[in-house]
């Protein structure tokens, strides 16, 4: 279970979370939502270290994440960022297998690169691609290729970073759809950032709404249409008036 | 009121100065501790010394040869009003190899390497790329800074005693070819009258600038601010600062291997 406790973050005078709590229970998979600019990602970062929390405690089954030994720690997470950030300098098998090759999960390199293929085959993509640089793929398949890699070490967690963005809405359903078939093929607990309602949809068990730096409302997915929150609402419907101004 | 601003001023930038100065010692230091310990990345260390030095090699040459045969003109035409045109093979020896070899090698090293480790690590930086290592349990400092700061200390030594020997054939062409030395008698006055010392300090000094020429490129790449402008930003920094320092080096270095 992972459970952030009145977590506070500023960066200079910007206030972007202002005491968050949130729980995301093993197994399950919990999608943030929230306009741009609210601190979702900031969020997903100060889970894993990437940026450290001004205030409050984040946990790992019941574990401070600042007092864990970072390697063991990470080696639990797979994640997916907005815009793939493969490395440009390696190839799509090395991308995948990056985590393979190097540390305390290191394999043979023809095994890492069978992986890696294994990976590759699973988001969709031919074997051929393997031998293929990053910058040589469509924006889709750069996507995909960060999904292989997020899942190469089979992680208990995986955290998807806006993985939508960008993408027509036929490749935005086939990346929800491998997205939800890992998450539960795996049993990983999910974590997903996104504003795209039909990722919500596809992808969650359990949404939670970010706004003005605290969770405005968590709850099933199932549950989110009649919540009643104004909040909420707006944001579904991606209307212009209600209490979340337009102008930021 | 005009002097108060203009001394608030002055005292913002040379606090802001010292605070980068300290940043950058402290990264130095950071640096420094991971060549340290384990793990060390071969794969990297060896495309970072490719990188650093055989495709430095051009740039180096060209430079070194048209400086060393600029020298010899310029030193034969300046010795001509004292009558000392004979010292040319020996002052473009010594110049050569304690001054212009290591300083120019380093200023192309800071044009080339720098800015283009800069660039890379600056645009992985605002791509996430910095942020996906981490989470591949990969330190960014042991993989991206450690390699190319080794391949600095080991690569632009190696490049500066390379410039160092084409400077001195520019100057024995010219000297041979269009002033009328004697080809046996330049090489003679030449190898006598560099001492190891000059040697060493030339190496020395590039050891040095590789280290600071690859550590700007490192330090304003990742620290860089978001978009294409941060990029273009912390490639100038780099660069800027890089040059300055190898000077600003280059005086100490001379200072204590040639004065104390």
């Amino acid at each position: 279970m992972i459970e952030l406790s009145d977590v506070h973050k500023a960066f200079g005078s910007n206030k972007v979370l202002q005491g968050v709590n949130l729980s995301i229970d093993k197994g399950t998979s919990m999608v943030v939502i929230g306009g741009s600019g609210t601190g979702k990602s900031i969020c997903l970062k100060s889970i894993l270290g990437l940026v450290r929390p001004d205030s409050g405690t984040i946990t790992l089954d019941g574990e401070d994440v600042t007092k864990a030994e970072r390697d063991s720690f990470l080696a639990r997470f797979g994640m997916l960022f907005q815009g793939g950030a493969l490395f440009d300098s390696l190839p799509v098998w090395q991308n995948v297998a990056f985590r393979l090759m190097r540390g305390s999960l290191k394999r043979p390199v023809e095994e890492a690169r069978e992986i890696a293929i294994e990976k590759l085959r699973r988001v969709g993509l031919k074997p051929a691609v393997a031998d293929l640089l990053p910058a040589e793929l469509s924006g889709g398949m750069q996507k995909r290729v960060g999904l292989a890699r997020a899942i190469a070490a089979e992680p208990e967690i995986i955290f998807f970073d806006e993985p939508t963005t960008g993408l027509d809405p036929i490749m935005s359903g086939v990346i929800n759809d491998l997205i939800r078939e890992i998450v539960v093929e795996m049993g990983a607990t999910a974590m997903t950032i996104t504003h795209d309602m039909t990722s919500v949809r596809a992808i969650a068990d359990n949404v939670a709404m970010l706004h003005d730096g605290v969770i405005q409302w968590t709850g099933p997915v199932a549950d989110m249409d009649n919540a009643g929150d104004p909040y909420l609402e707006q944001f579904i419907q991606g209307k212009a008036e209600g209490p979340i101004e337009a102008v930021r | 009121m005009v002097i108060l601003s203009f001394l608030a001023a002055l005292g913002r930038s040379t606090l802001g100065m010292l605070a980068a100065l300290g940043r950058i010692s402290i990264f130095a230091g950071q640096t420094i501790g991971h060549i340290a310990r384990p793990p060390i990345y071969l794969k990297e260390i060896g495309h970072s010394l490719v990188n650093v030095g055989y495709f430095s090699l051009p740039v180096v040459g060209l430079t070194a040869i048209f400086t060393g045969g600029a020298l010899a003109l310029q030193i034969y035409s300046g010795g001509a009003r004292f009558n000392a045109e004979a010292v040319v093979p020996q002052i473009v020896a010594i110049g050569m190899v304690r001054e212009l070899g290591p300083v120019l090698v380093g200023l192309m090293i800071a044009a080339r390497v720098t800015s283009s480790i800069a660039a890379e690590i600056a645009t992985m930086k605002v791509t996430e790329q910095i942020d996906a290592l981490v989470t591949l349990s990969t330190h960014p400092m042991k993989y991206l800074t450690v390699p190319r700061v080794l391949a600095g200390m080991v690569m632009v030594p190696v490049l500066v005693g390379i410039g160092d020997i084409i400077g001195i054939m520019g100057g024995y062409v010219v000297g041979t070819q269009s002033l009328g030395f004697n080809s046996a008698t330049y090489l003679k006055n030449t190898v006598n009258f560099i001492e190891s010392l000059d040697v060493i300090s030339s190496l020395v000094k590039g050891a040095v600038f590789g280290f600071i020429a690859t550590l700007m490129g490192c330090y304003y790449g990742m620290n860089t601010s978001r978009g294409a402008a941060g990029v273009g930003r912390a490639t100038k920094g780099a660069v800027e600062a890089a040059a300055v320092l190898i000077l600003a080096a280059n005086f100490l270095l001379t200072s204590l291997f040639f004065t104390i």
